[in-house]
């Protein structure tokens, strides 16, 4: 059967007349089974096989229809998906990607630790062999909705003699399994999206285990690449995202605009369009095959566009601008800017450019890759990972 | 409507780049504009009969290769590139603008093919959102009287093509005074032209801001390629070039900035593209059409000057004593993108443009 845009409407018509949207987890566990969750992905497990550009023909016929739940499940579309495909065996394709899609089963990310961040690949959480199974000890942390997360994708340490990079593996981790402990971590924004989760004597069969012993680094590589794309993406509508929400503050209080701010605005506007212009060319590079640098980038822009903007919304608000929606300690189930009142989000903005990788971090990446600059000397490069200073 | 190259366009730079990678090198650029004519019209008219740049935007029925925005703003970038010292600007795109509007047949198809070369007699800071400043009055006898400065492109020209009022006049080179003044942009030098008493041929009417607005929206693609060149060269550099033991390129203040300004100019060549990608739309676009062509315009306009000249300006810094000598081909480019940050509106009046065109309004 030829993949062609007509096919893709065809089965989307046949599902339209064979579920019932009402029915939301029916409807969307049908998508999957007919392939229509990610057209690009292997008949079976969501898929089609069919060209990754043909997504934009299914989105269109099903708009209107319920979607998987992108923002609780963020990690799970965005970083766990990707690789699960990528390096997964067959059975674990099966077994998690279904539920993933549907949100019957929600993922967190187990890879920053207190003395791991921008230096991720230094992190010391050990899981060693025992039998068919895995024993994890360690302490994770910054671990978005751990706390309503069926499973984690987790890289550990597994090999303490080898230099940093080489001595980790990954896994995914069965979030109920004894020895798990998750504990809020109340953020600057007053709420509690992040967590720090405890592992202590965690067991975990080796059929959970993602890509070969020692290839962790490499699998993680997938999964970060793939967040960052999912972070960068930019609102699709010219005037959309952050930067409509402050035009509309500006149109609707004309006793608080100033000549400074206007111009601030302004220029924001601009740089709104331009990095949204850059997304959209990001995507057709992408479905035209050509996979550009431009990806790593686009986190960068959005970081700072997001901060300036929320900064500039709260200061032209003046008197309103003192005060805060609510500080009332909460377990949200995601993060939503636009749910929330100007300070919150000036607040959460500034994670922006620490989560997911530092803009530093990111510049380097840039830096390196793109634009094919050397590298810093490195003096951890060729040490066991156990002789390096702590 | 695609922000991507089409296999054309990148045909069609591979032609203009490996003319200018020849016969336009950084050294040639630099003793061209030591002498007397810092232009190159035997380059202009290679282009111009071997690639057929000239007629780019002129209909096929008179010549020309029928062509569109999108294809002009590849020239721009890779002309740009080479800050080559050809007319396309002024006489490609803004005279061959000008023509099109107002009607004219005849002096279309002999620019065109490159042999006739044209003017719009209009100052290149002169701004697409105010009316221009009336500096040339046209006598009872039908002759024009007064000045222009700052006209780009008027020292090469054959034909000068003066707005007066809401008409277009056609004046022989020759009978105006050309003065050629020191310029900022020694690759594209300016002049004040004068018409004293000088016969003049009604041609036609003419908006001349829709002109200035066209060529605006074009030149973020001419700024795009300056600022790519900057990068380009500056990365080699830093690559390298040795302090400390080590590339200068490998320090992390060093590339984080370069990072910055590979980030700015990925959005300058995607704002770029929408503009070109917008002005390649028909001719009589609908009011609401027109209306997101010039905000499109306005952007990349306003985002490329500023980028071109930061790159440019990086660059000079990040060469270090390299970058202040006149040897380095780097402060040609500079010049050019600090005058085009002035050219046909300078970043502010886009973005005082914008603020209509976005209605985020300004204080009352």
């Amino acid at each position: 059967m030829a993949l062609d845009e007509e096919t893709i409407r065809e089965c989307a018509a046949a599902l339209l007349a064979g579920y019932d949207p009402a029915d939301r987890l029916e409807f969307l566990r049908a998508r999957f089974d007919v392939g229509l969750a990610w057209v690009h992905f292997p008949e079976g497990l969501g898929g089609l096989g069919a060209p990754r550009e043909l997504q934009n023909v299914v989105e269109r016929e099903l708009a209107g229809t319920p979607q998987p739940d992108t923002g609780v499940q963020a990690i799970g579309l965005g970083m766990a998906a990707p690789t699960i495909l990528t390096f997964g065996t067959e059975e674990q394709k099966k077994r998690f990607l279904r539920p993933l899609w549907t949100g019957e089963e929600i993922w967190c990310q187990l890879f920053s630790e207190p003395g791991a961040g921008s230096d991720l690949a230094t992190l010391g959480t050990r899981a060693v062999r025992d039998g068919d199974e895995w024993v994890v000890d360690g302490q994770k942390v910054w671990t978005s909705g751990a706390h309503h997360a069926r499973w984690a994708i987790l890289v550990a340490r597994t090999d303490v003699d080898v230099p940093k990079h080489r001595g980790l593996t990954y896994f995914v981790c069965d979030m109920h399994a004894p020895g798990v402990d998750v504990r809020p971590l109340r953020q600057i924004t007053g709420e509690a999206e992040f967590n720090e989760v405890f592992l202590t004597g965690v067991r975990l069969g080796d059929d959970l285990r993602l890509g070969e012993v020692g290839d962790g680094w490499r699998v993680a590589q997938t999964t970060l690449m793939n967040e960052r794309v999912a972070i960068g993406g930019a609102p699709v509508r010219r005037g959309g995202g952050m930067i409509g929400l402050v035009a509309d503050t500006w149109r609707s209080r004309p006793e608080l605009r100033t000549h400074d701010l206007h111009q601030r605005l302004l220029r924001l506007w601009v740089e709104a369009e331009v990095t949204r212009l850059a997304g959209s060319r990001l995507r057709e590079q992408l479905s035209a095959g050509q996979p550009g640098p431009e990806g790593s980038g686009m986190k960068l822009s959005f970081a700072s566009l997001n901060q300036a903007l929320s900064g500039l919304d709260v200061e032209l608000r003046g008197e309103e601008g003192l005060g805060y929606d609510d500080w009332t300690f909460r377990r949200s189930d995601s993060v939503d800017f636009f749910g929330r009142g100007p300070g919150y989000r000036y607040l959460r903005a500034k994670g922006n450019s620490i989560e997911g990788g530092t803009s530093e971090i990111l510049r380097n990446i840039v830096a390196e890759r793109v634009l094919g600059l050397p590298s810093e000397p490195r003096v951890d490069k060729d040490v066991p990972w156990k002789d390096l200073p702590r | 409507m695609t922000l991507l190259y089409t296999e054309v366009e990148e045909e069609l730079r591979a032609s203009v780049r490996d003319l200018l990678a020849d016969r336009c090198g950084p050294d040639a650029v630099l003793k061209r504009i030591e002498s007397a004519s810092p232009y190159d019209m035997d380059l202009w008219r290679t282009l111009s009969r071997e690639i057929g740049v000239a007629g780019l935007l002129v209909p096929e029925e008179y010549g020309g290769a029928g062509a569109s925005a999108r294809e002009v703003a590849v020239v721009l970038e890779e002309l740009g590139r080479a800050v080559a010292p050809v007319p396309f600007l002024t006489s490609s795109v803004l005279a061959t603008r000008a023509l099109l509007q107002a009607g004219e047949k005849d002096l279309l198809r002999e620019l065109a093919s490159g042999e006739t070369t044209a003017a719009l007699a209009v100052s290149l800071a002169a701004s697409p959102y105010r009316p221009l400043p009336e500096t040339v009055t046209v006598t009872d006898r039908g002759t024009l009287s007064g000045e222009v400065r700052a006209v780009a492109g008027a020292d090469v020209a054959d034909v000068l093509l003066v707005p007066v009022g809401t008409e277009l006049y056609r004046v022989a080179a020759e009978n105006v005074r050309i003065e050629v003044v020191p310029s900022l942009d020694l690759t594209r030098p300016v002049a004040t032209v004068t018409f004293s008493d000088t016969p003049g041929e009604v041609i036609g009417s003419l908006d001349v801001r829709k002109v200035l607005s066209f060529g605006a929206g074009l030149l973020a693609s001419e700024q795009l390629g300056v600022a790519e060149w900057c990068l380009d060269t500056t990365l080699a550099y830093i690559k390298g070039r040795h302090q400390f033991a080590r590339p200068v390129g490998s320090f992390q203040a060093i590339k984080h900035r370069m990072a910055d300004l590979w980030l700015d100019v990925v959005r300058a060549r995607a704002a770029a593209r929408n503009a070109a990608d917008l002005l390649a739309a028909g001719p009589a676009p609908d009011a609401e059409t027109a209306l997101e062509i010039e905000a499109a315009s306005a952007v990349a306009e306003s985002w490329c000057s500023e980028v071109a000249l930061h790159v440019a300006e990086e660059a000079v810094q990040l060469h270090g004593g390299t970058g202040m000598t006149w040897e380095h081909p780097l402060h040609l480019y500079l010049k050019r993108a600090k005058s085009t940050e002035i050219a046909l509106g300078t970043p502010g009046a886009h973005r005082d443009a914008l603020a209509v065109l976005a209605d985020l309004p300004a204080p009352a």
